[in-house]
């Protein structure tokens, strides 16, 4: 009896820990269905166009003829903008959480902060082309294209839509989950390290300077590369921003488009094999694109808590 | 000596400040677009909005009933597949695999799975499941949304799972219960807390999911309950509604904007609270 006990542990065992492995099986596997799904179903389009759909940038969905040029551009120069936007922001933030604000207020805040970053990127979106927009191009747009309009970005018309406000909305989306992911690798920093700076006298702003983020350096851009990863594949807050325009424009005020864009507003309506399978390929690239740009960022946080763990 | 001083002062009050200014700046944002969602999102939430279908385009009235329980609908499906999934591969993470190869490289996957475009992944489903059967559907949609859940249930299990003491498991061990009752008795017992909480926040997450539904379960203007038909969500529904003509569309986006918002933030700080009740 206690030997049938024994056998019935044992088949248990084998069988929770096949389901277990199955299932951790299933990850990987997912991961390479994905990839292999989008590589067949772009076939048809990649056929057609070869390697010169990167950068032709005609997109006539009634010649069939399709280059991913506008899009991938779009993608590119929204998320650029969002990050120059987003990182000095961000780790304002973080420092300001880290190193100076009362005791008080840092849990609130940085609550704040992380519950912010849960919010669905389509609130963004929404909220950008009704209140943001019309604001943009009453009071903003007008101002840039008067006194900055001699340089090419800032021309054109006040749309309030286009490239500069999805990038911003972008940016504004991305804020609290880069500052929230900085402010904890700031925590990470010894106490010791930082209050030996302070004993030979050092300023608050020097010891950040040259004691929190040299040592931090590695985690922080990771941090940033995060939410880069995030800003290219973001679609909704995107979409509702962007203009919808196959086109390139030196302006960061005219309308343009981007992969996730495209995907979003033109999916459905495509009805040719070759339509559907270009914009499948749309997705392949910006599929690639945040998979190098991720596993980059997830190298570079995993050398620094590495590092950390040494001190 | 003085000047040099005085030099590093103002550097040091010129940074802070920039770093304090830029702080107010993003705050001042978000705070604007919550702000906004709860005025403009009480405005368009009476009794109606939580009971009717929508009316006929430009018609003034009407809910968004259906969208409400389409949303449930898909989330719930999507739950039902991608927790199962997701809790086996934590366990097998922490309890058989922990530092082999094919642990590593399940955690790799997992990590770029998390903050793969979602977009993506509604082009994937589409093709893998819209196309060869022939339509959109409440299952799809459920589909892509697990696919969005897993990989985050996935790590939320396996951190969780990781807390509880190895010492623990010895004992259990060394009693002789199997290692699967170990498991399921006593580790999945220690942890329950933080992986319902982790599952909480994966499910918020995916509710507020709108790009992989656009050509996944698409939408519906009426009642459905079949599964296996296009059925209507909150967040398509403020897509199209926020893209259209229609001044009362863009009320019923809001009101569904506050709803969304409302229940996200909700689980997000119930969580919390759960949480550091455990720390």
């Amino acid at each position: 009896m206690d030997s049938k006990r024994y056998n019935s542990g044992r088949i248990g065992d084998a069988v929770f820990k096949g389901m277990a492995w199955f299932f951790a099986a299933s990850v990987i596997a997912l991961m390479a269905l994905i990839f292999a799904v989008l590589v067949k179903e772009s076939w048809l389009s990649i056929n057609a166009f070869g390697l010169g759909f990167i950068w032709t940038s005609t997109w006539d969905p009634v010649a069939l003829q399709f280059g991913a040029l506008p899009s991938i551009w779009g993608t590119l120069v929204s998320s650029a903008i969002a990050i120059v936007i987003a990182v000095p922001i961000s780790l304002g933030i973080a420092i300001f959480l880290t190193e100076m604000a009362p005791k008080r207020l840092k849990g609130p805040i940085g609550a704040a902060i992380e519950l912010l970053a849960s919010i669905p990127s389509i609130i963004y979106g929404m909220w950008g082309l009704f209140i943001f927009a019309p604001f943009l191009s009453e009071h903003v747009e007008p101002f840039l294209i008067d006194y900055l309009g001699f340089i090419p970005l800032f021309t054109g018309a006040p749309l309030g839509i286009g490239m500069l406000p999805a990038g911003f909305i972008l940016a504004i989306m991305i804020i609290p989950f880069i500052s929230s992911v900085s402010r904890d690798i700031f925590q990470m920093v010894p106490p010791m390290l930082k209050e030996s700076g302070y004993g030979v006298g050092a300023t608050r702003w020097e010891v950040i300077r040259k004691i929190v983020l040299p040592y931090t350096r590695s985690g922080v851009i990771g941090a940033v590369i995060l939410g880069l990863g995030r800003a290219l594949g973001e679609t909704m807050a995107v979409t509702f921003l962007i203009g919808n325009a196959q086109e390139i424009h030196a302006s960061l005020l005219e309308p343009a488009t981007s992969i996730s864009a495209t995907l979003a507003n033109e999916f459905t309506e495509a009805v040719e094999d070759l339509y559907l399978s270009s914009l499948v390929e749309l997705g392949l690239i910006l599929f690639v694109i945040t998979f190098v740009v991720l596993a980059l960022a997830k190298l570079l946080i995993s050398r620094f808590s590495y590092q950390g763990g040494k001190f | 000596m003085y000047t040099h001083y005085i030099k590093r002062q103002t550097a040091n009050y010129a940074a802070l400040t920039i770093s304090v200014l830029s702080a107010a700046f993003g705050i001042f944002f978000l705070f604007w677009i919550l702000k906004d969602v709860f005025v403009f999102g009480f405005r368009a939430i009476n009794l109606d909005f939580f009971t009717e279908l929508p009316a006929p385009p430009g018609m003034e009235g009407g809910g968004l009933a259906n969208a409400i329980l389409g949303t449930l609908l898909i989330t719930v499906l999507a739950t039902a597949i991608g927790v199962p999934a997701g809790i086996m591969a934590g366990t097998y993470l922490s309890e058989y695999g922990r530092k082999s190869r094919m642990a590593s490289v399940v955690r790799f996957t997992s990590d770029i799975l998390v903050s793969a475009p979602s977009i993506v992944i509604g082009v994937f489903v589409y093709a893998l499941l819209v196309k060869p059967l022939g339509g959109f559907s409440a299952i799809a949609g459920a589909v892509a949304l697990a696919i969005i859940m897993l990989p985050v249930v996935v790590r939320t299990a396996e951190e969780m799972l990781k807390l509880v003491p190895d010492s623990t498991r010895e004992a259990a061990l060394a009693l002789g219960a199997p290692h699967w009752k170990v498991t399921v008795h006593i580790v999945y017992r220690g942890a329950i807390r933080g992986i319902v909480t982790g599952v909480m926040l994966a499910v918020a997450r995916v509710s507020g999911e709108t790009a992989p539904l656009l050509f996944t379960s698409f939408n519906n203007a009426f009642w459905n309950f079949d599964m296996t038909e296009p059925t209507a969500t909150l967040t398509v529904t403020i897509f199209n509604y926020a893209m259209g003509p229609y001044d009362d569309w863009h009320q019923k986006a809001w009101g569904a904007a506050l709803l969304i918002t409302a229940i996200v933030l909700l689980v997000n700080m119930i969580s919390r609270i759960i949480l550091r009740g455990k720390a």
